[in-house]
């Protein structure tokens, strides 16, 4: 279960989220959506733990427990993890080596033993089929060169490979043709299970049509504004964000 | 994935290993009395029983160098060094006469290679690493002497070289390197206490990884080795050394002199991990690395490549550079230079195109963090001669934080206009996105510093052997702890 309770988060010193309340009860998938600018990747990157996203007020709690004092590192011991809106490349270091290194780090942090490079290379070319990523660019150094495409792809199969208990998909769907937005689609139902909170955060609610999530919140300016059910997509597909923006939720 | 890729993929086990070399032995040394004279360069020869050209030569040096002056154009800073309040000899007692096999080795000696982690053992013999380790001043055990000299292989320490290989020595010592040629090695040249010889014979491809392991253990006692590889028509080898120091809170000197000779066709690798002691997070202590290397391409389509991965020393002075004296000769130049909290290194390259299509290539990667200078001074020369001529320089300068330099200083001769040289230089910092996407996989702070840093080096620790290239991602991990957060 994650909790969100009024929360504050200030970014170079400018107030960003303003006061967002959000809870998404554990094996439901809940969807985030809002315009450009609202705050969405704030709230990822706030999830995520990362440095300069400071908490001025209010509390995230993951089943029961305060991230706040956690570093993002820790987090993802803990078992969240965030698809990135933009993946970012790490030269030199290749894809299948980067995911190893992650691997262990996470099980090492968890008092689980390593696995060895020939584990590694067979878990990942299984989550890798399903994604279809090719095995050649799993030997190409992290995200360098690669299409939007498929650094989103590979987002998806990092969710798959570690399991984590809370995933938090940040646009995950933009940049995709239909059939990536399908396979990815396809790969995200598969880890929906009663032990996953998942948060599916978007632009559009085309995605929404491949993963129907239990609930769909709006955020607008920092906050949510109206939470109801899937088919809250379909209405905000016809008359877009604007009617709701300064609605109360 | 082959093994070999795999092994390389293979990221440091960093946590908690500072300087773990920094320990001392505690051994009974044979020390010559402190500073320099002419008195002392003839105990140096006698000790090793060195015939009388030997002694000639030395003097000969040490009369040059009381003449000569300090070198102060690099960009490093330091306090003057008392040459007289050095010593110029140290040699474990025990080692007074050279061990006829690995168990006549004095136990503590083997325990402090041990500790390094020195494939000294003949199980080794399977990795094919054959290793002359140095302790200060002496060359303690060879290994794997009976497969070399099979192949014809001579794989000694100098001072036997002098007296076996005579005729070898004469030819070449002080052939590529001038006794004459700058203040540190014509120090070294008078003062000299042992090093690596190799000759390789026409023809033949060396069976083995040749290595040797510098080890600085007596305080207050300065390090000069003297290496001679020579790799004759149509021969090759590859060779690695080694380099650690205990911790102590004095500076210690090391100047050090290789020689590479590559006749016709010949090709020689060489690879160093150097792992000096860098001195204290305050900057004190550590050791004084002013090195001269230089390999002379004297042969039609020889080849000489250096690949050094420089991690350790508060000082570094040091430009391995390539004669390309033989047409159609190649010179290559691959380096990892990281310098964290107060070190500085002042290195890079010297390729002098004599020769009519030579080719020359320089990859450096210079890593700075803490409060650390970082310079790479490199100088490409085209002789009116050499038609044709091709050099790439490609420079990547990565900083960690912000009270750090990186500094590139490239030296552009060219004198015939068939020339080809292209240079490009990078500077970049390590970014939070990078970190921030690793830790948010979970990878800690400085297990991601050492991946980032260790991909920014991928092209470098390619060119190591693969033996060495694990040890030298370790080590990249190591010497950059505690550089973030
Ligand atoms: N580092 C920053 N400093 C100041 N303002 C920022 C920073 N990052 C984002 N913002 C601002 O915060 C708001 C929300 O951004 P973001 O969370 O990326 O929105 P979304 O993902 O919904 O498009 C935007 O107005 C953006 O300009
Ligand atoms: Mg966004």
């Amino acid at each position: 279960m994650l909790e969100i309770q009024d929360l504050h988060v200030r970014v170079d010193g400018k107030e960003i989220l303003k006061g967002l309340t959000l809870s998404v009860p554990t094996g439901e998938v809940h969807a985030v959506m809002g315009p450009n600018g609202s705050g969405k990747s704030t709230l990822s990157y706030t999830l995520a733990g990362r440095e300069g996203y400071e908490i001025v007020s209010g509390k995230i709690l993951f089943n029961g427990e305060d991230l706040a004092p956690l570093s993002s590192d820790a987090r993802a011991a803990r078992g969240v993890f965030l698809a990135m809106q933009y993946p970012v490349e790490i030269p030199g270091v290749t894809t299948i080596n980067f995911l190893k290194t992650a691997l262990n780090a996470q099980r090492r942090a968890r008092n689980e033993s390593e696995l060895d490079a020939l584990r590694v290379l067979k878990l990942v070319r299984e989550k890798a089929k399903a994604l279809n990523v090719p095995e050649e660019m799993l030997r190409r150094a992290l995200n360098v060169g690669f299409s939007g495409g498929e650094k989103k792809r590979l987002e998806v199969l990092q969710m798959s490979l570690f399991e984590p208990k809370l995933a938090v998909l940040d646009e995950t769907d933009s940049g995709l043709d239909i059939d990536a937005l399908r396979m990815i689609a396809e790969s995200v139902n598969a880890m929906r299970g009663p032990s996953r909170t998942m948060l599916v955060i978007t632009h559009y609610q085309r995605l929404l049509t491949y993963i129907v999530p239990n609930r769909i919140h709006v955020l607008a300016s920092g906050r949510i504004v109206k939470s109801g059910g899937p088919e809250l997509a379909l209405v905000l597909e016809e008359k877009g964000y604007e009617h709701l923006i300064g609605e109360p939720a | 994935m082959a093994a070999i890729e795999e092994t390389r993929e293979r990221v440091a086990d960093i946590a908690g290993e500072k300087y773990k070399y920094g320990f001392v032995t505690d051994i009974e040394m044979d020390l010559a009395p402190k500073g320099l004279s002419e008195d002392v360069v003839r105990m140096i020869s006698a000790k090793k029983n060195e015939p009388a050209w030997m002694l000639e030569w030395r003097l000969e040096a040490y009369r040059r160098w009381v003449k000569m002056r300090e070198p102060n154009w690099a960009r490093v800073h330091y306090p003057k060094i008392d040459y007289q309040d050095l010593r110029y000899y140290a040699a474990p007692k025990s080692q007074g006469e050279r061990p006829a096999s690995l168990e006549d080795v004095d136990p503590k000696l083997l325990e402090t290679y041990k500790k390094l982690g020195i494939p000294l053992s003949e199980q080794k013999m399977l990795a094919g690493v054959a290793v002359d380790a140095v302790f200060d001043s002496v060359s303690v055990a060879t290994t794997f002497k009976q497969k070399l000299t099979e192949a014809g292989v001579i794989f000694c320490p100098i001072s036997e070289a002098v007296r076996e290989h005579p005729e070898l020595v004469k030819k070449y010592l002080g052939s590529v390197v001038p006794v004459t040629d700058n203040f540190f090695a014509t120090l070294n040249s008078a003062v000299f206490s042992d090093g690596s010889f190799v000759y390789v014979p026409k023809g033949v491809r060396c069976p083995m990884e040749l290595s040797t392991y510098f080890r600085i253990n007596a305080s207050e006692t300065g390090q000069f080795e003297r290496t001679l590889i020579i790799a004759d028509e149509g021969a090759y080898v590859s060779y690695l050394e080694g380099c650690t120091a205990p911790k102590r809170d004095v500076n210690q000197l090391h100047a050090a002199v290789v020689e590479l000779v590559a006749l016709d066709g010949a090709e020689i690798k060489y690879s160093t991990v150097q792992n000096w002691y860098p001195g204290d997070e305050e900057g004190k202590g550590g050791i004084y690395n002013f090195v001269t290397k230089r390999g002379d391409c004297r042969g039609r389509g020889s080849k000489i490549s250096w690949t050094q991965v420089e991690t350790g020393s508060a000082i570094t002075w040091k430009y391995p550079s390539c004669i390309l004296r033989g047409d159609n000769s190649v010179g290559e130049f691959y380096s990892i230079a990281i310098t964290n909290n107060y070190q500085q290194a002042d290195t890079g390259t010297k390729m002098i195109h004599l020769g009519k299509n030579t080719r020359s290539r320089i990859i450096s990667k210079g890593i700075s963090a803490g409060h650390a200078q970082n310079t790479y001074r490199g100088l490409v020369s085209v002789h009116p001669k050499a038609l044709g001529a091709r050099n790439h320089t490609q420079c990547d300068s990565l900083l960690i934080g912000g009270n750090c330099g990186a500094h590139t200083v490239p030296y552009i001769e060219s004198r015939n206009p068939s020339a080809h040289i292209e240079h490009e230089a990078t500077t970049s910092k390590i970014g939070d996105d990078q970190l921030f996407y690793c830790l948010s996989r979970g990878i800690g702070q400085e297990e991601a510093v050492a991946l980032i840093v260790n991909g920014f080096c991928r092209d470098v620790l390619q060119q190591l052997p693969m033996e060495f290239a694990v040890e030298a991602q370790k080590l990249v991990g190591i010497s950059l702890e505690g550089s973030v957060g």
